[in-house]
């Protein structure tokens, strides 16, 4: 059958030159420019993560301006967020879901290739904005992430290009998710239902509808403030009748949501990592998929407990704790899925699988603290202090960032046809984890003493905790050094890998990527497969 | 495994692109309807603080004129003394002096008290400031009603010009028997949004 249309145009190999890269419409290729593009941008908040940390060695300001660590804190946020991990997420989206699901490319193979090329001018925008107040000799963006009014109604000209650096950025994720929720609706291979989706492309169906209901309202906010800043409005100006809670309740109604958009994905790879080096099938698939809805839709309705301290009423606050306190069960029941999973199975340990491993211990610590967090009381104690930001780090380098690692090792043999280094891929895991928990573990000490978050110099106190986070930062940066070897080791060369690298791939609900070849054709399932059920 | 592949022959390509652009068009519909979601908070906000009652906790809400019958009912209550004090921050800078005639004054429950504060514009142009109010403690925000204020509207000041502006109040006999003091501060912000004033650099501050 598939001979008649064998001169087609799709079956020659990939366009030569930049060509394939500026104008691709291929999935596998915009992936990769969506990886490459994320693991440029770790870097560069690292980097400024890095400066924060030297400055937080010692009490005392030694080596950057007030106003200059306020803005790497900022855009260390910004970058790692938008920059960084929805990148990457998108990346594995882009090259795994349509070949799970048997599609031969995205719905919208165009609006992918915009979806991308945004990204880049977002991130020269945000550099512009770390520059431009030099240029003009005004304040730099100093807000932190939150953006919150009325500082960021002042704030120099560096904000407008924050603020246009936002819009682009949610532009771009907006229009990837319309592209990856159309896919997996509408370009699933004959025969596979929603309930034979690999996890993965079940976490990015939740996390594409989660983006397209918050990102917007994000936009809005941020245009407000544009309005505010520029046009005489008085959105968030209490002078003029508004009010900057509003911007509050805006901001986090994106903002609470947005964590689980970065968490989902990864808690989808680790639906494949865990039954695959766990040689068993995913415990309770289905109920672990209606606890990822339950914690999409309970995670819409909780957003105020980022403000507790702004004064609403006991009623509210309560309402909010108690929604916040109620996540913890569907997430509980992620993590117990996992371990189920891994109990009794012939369990081996590369590097994704140590990776799973320790995420579903770290992860569990982030949620520990969380419910600490959540409890009003308590908050008003914990309230933008270290302990916060301790918090955070967990739930998100475990959860997310981690999560992502854990996907690159799993996938890196597809994507490229060669194995890892496994014995450089574990010193990478011993050296990355090790590192990241002797950085936070002390800052939640730091912060329970009361240090303050967002702050470029502290008590003395203090000092002893901030120096082993410090010099564990640096060891923390430096693994990823070893990260970018590894990846461009293989990419190089190494082993050949099989169609199937990993034995226990197809057990469960597998997807397709593995009948295809290491690495797989430029074009792949231009005739769809079906999918037949034997049970 | 449970799972066995087979190649089959192709889809229709054309109704697949029409499922897709009708399934992208509704997703781009929840955007923008998401979009003005966002927009419609700000008159949507006030109102549900107001009908529900959910931002009480907050000072925001202690800024609304009230008639003076609505506010004493059960007359004078001369066996309480409460003190009120009155505190004044000036927003960003603003070029005025604002001073109350007394720091503190000592009143009934159910009754109206008028203290008058002095303003001045210290610079050669017209300033327009507002006040807004806050009350300390929040719990004493809703017994503590203004029946004249200055922070009811904006206040317009000429160059160097002095004015006297009146603020009455009733406590409400039903504040609770443990607030001994309440301390009533004022903010005032210049509302003119054509000269905000730029924040200096931090470090020059420090």
């Amino acid at each position: 059958m598939s001979t008649e249309v064998a001169h087609d145009d799709h079956h020659h190999g990939p366009p030569k030159g930049i060509g394939r890269w500026l104008f691709s419409t291929n999935h596998k290729d915009i992936g990769t420019m969506y990886l490459i593009f994320a693991l440029v941008m770790l870097f560069l908040g690292g980097a400024s993560a890095m400066m924060l940390r030297a400055e937080l060695l010692y009490p005392g300001v030694q080596i950057l301006d007030p106003d200059l660590y306020n803005n790497l804190l900022t855009n260390h946020a910004l970058i790692m967020v938008f920059g960084m991990v929805m990148p990457a997420a998108a990346g594995m989206a882009n090259w795994m879901i349509p070949l799970m699901i048997g599609a031969p490319d995205m719905a919208l193979p165009r609006l992918n290739n915009l979806s991308f090329w945004l990204l880049p001018f977002a991130g020269t925008m945000l550099i512009i904005s770390m520059i431009a107040p030099y240029i003009f000799g005004d304040t730099p963006v100093n807000t932190g992430w939150t953006l919150y009014p009325p500082l960021s109604v002042q704030a120099g000209i560096g904000m407008d290009f924050t603020i246009f650096t936002v819009h682009i950025l949610g532009i771009s994720s907006i229009l990837a998710s319309i592209n990856i929720v159309t896919t997996i609706v509408n370009m699933r291979a004959p025969g596979m239902g929603y309930f034979n989706m690999p996890l993965f492309v079940w976490a990015w169906l939740l996390t594409g509808l989660l983006l397209i209901m918050v990102m917007p309202v994000l936009a809005g906010g941020v245009t407000m403030l544009l309005f505010d800043r520029h046009f005489g409005t008085a959105f968030f100006d209490a002078a003029g009748g508004g009010d900057p809670v509003l911007f509050q309740h805006l901001f986090w109604f994106f903002g609470h949501p947005e964590v689980y958009v970065l968490l989902l994905p990864s808690i989808g790879v680790l639906g494949l990592v865990v039954p695959t080096f766990s040689r068993k099938p995913l415990f309770a698939y289905k109920p672990l998929v209606y606890s990822m809805m339950l914690l999409t839709a309970l995670g819409m309705v909780v957003w105020a407990h980022h403000q507790y301290t702004v004064g609403m009423s006991e009623a509210v606050t309560t309402y909010f704790m108690i929604g916040t306190i109620l996540i913890s069960i569907p997430v509980g029941y992620m993590l117990f899925s996992f371990i189920f999973t891994m109990w009794r199975g012939s369990m081996t340990f590369e590097t994704p699988m140590l990776f799973a491993v320790a995420i579903v211990l770290m992860f569990s610590f982030a949620g520990v603290t969380g419910v600490m967090l959540a409890v009003v009381p308590a908050d008003l104690q914990y309230h933008d202090t270290y302990f916060v930001v301790a918090h955070f780090h967990y739930a998100l380098i475990p959860g997310a960032v981690f999560g992502l690692y854990a996907g690159v090792f799993y996938w890196l043999p597809k994507w490229t046809g060669h194995m890892y280094d496994e014995k450089l891929g574990k010193i990478f895991f011993w050296w990355t984890t090790i590192s990241f928990n002797l950085t936070f573990f002390p800052q939640h000490f730091s912060g329970l003493a009361g240090m303050p978050r967002r702050i470029v110099d502290y008590s003395a106190i203090f000092m002893e905790f901030n120096f082993i986070s410090s010099i564990s930062a640096f060891a923390f940066g430096a693994s990823h050094l070893l990260f970018l070897y590894i990846i461009i080791k293989t990419i190089k060369g190494g082993e050949k890998a099989g169609d199937m690298p990993w034995d226990g791939a197809q057990i469960g609900t597998p997807g397709l990527e593995w009948t295809v070849s290491s690495p797989p054709p430029f074009h792949t399932f231009e005739q769809p497969p079906a999918v037949i059920k034997q049970s | 495994m449970a799972t066995v592949y087979i190649e089959t022959i192709g889809g229709k390509l054309s109704t697949q692109e029409n499922k897709n652009a009708a399934l992208a068009r509704k997703l781009v519909l929840i955007v923008f309807g998401m979009f003005g979601f966002g927009f419609a908070m700000v008159p949507l906000y006030d109102l549900v603080c107001d009908v529900t009652g959910i931002n009480r906790a907050g000072a925001s809400d202690s800024g609304g004129r009230v008639a003076l019958e609505d506010v004493i009912h059960g007359g004078v209550d001369k066996s309480r003394l409460i003190t009120v004090e009155f505190d004044i921050t000036l927003n960003a800078d603003l070029p005025w002096a604002v001073k109350p005639e007394v720091k503190r004054i000592q009143v009934h429950p159910g009754k109206a008290y008028e203290v008058m504060f002095t303003a001045e514009n210290k610079t050669d142009e017209d300033v327009i400031t507002q006040a807004v109010p806050g009350i300390t403690p929040w719990q004493a925000t809703e017994h503590f009603s203004k029946v004249e204020c200055f922070c009811f509207t904006q206040q317009k000041l000429k160059p160097r010009e002095v004015k006297q502006m009146p603020l009455r109040f009733v406590i409400a006999n039903a504040l609770p028997e443990k607030y001994k003091t309440v301390t009533l501060s004022y903010t005032f912000m210049d509302t003119d949004r054509s000269k905000v004033i730029k924040r200096g650099s931090l470090a020059s501050e420090g």
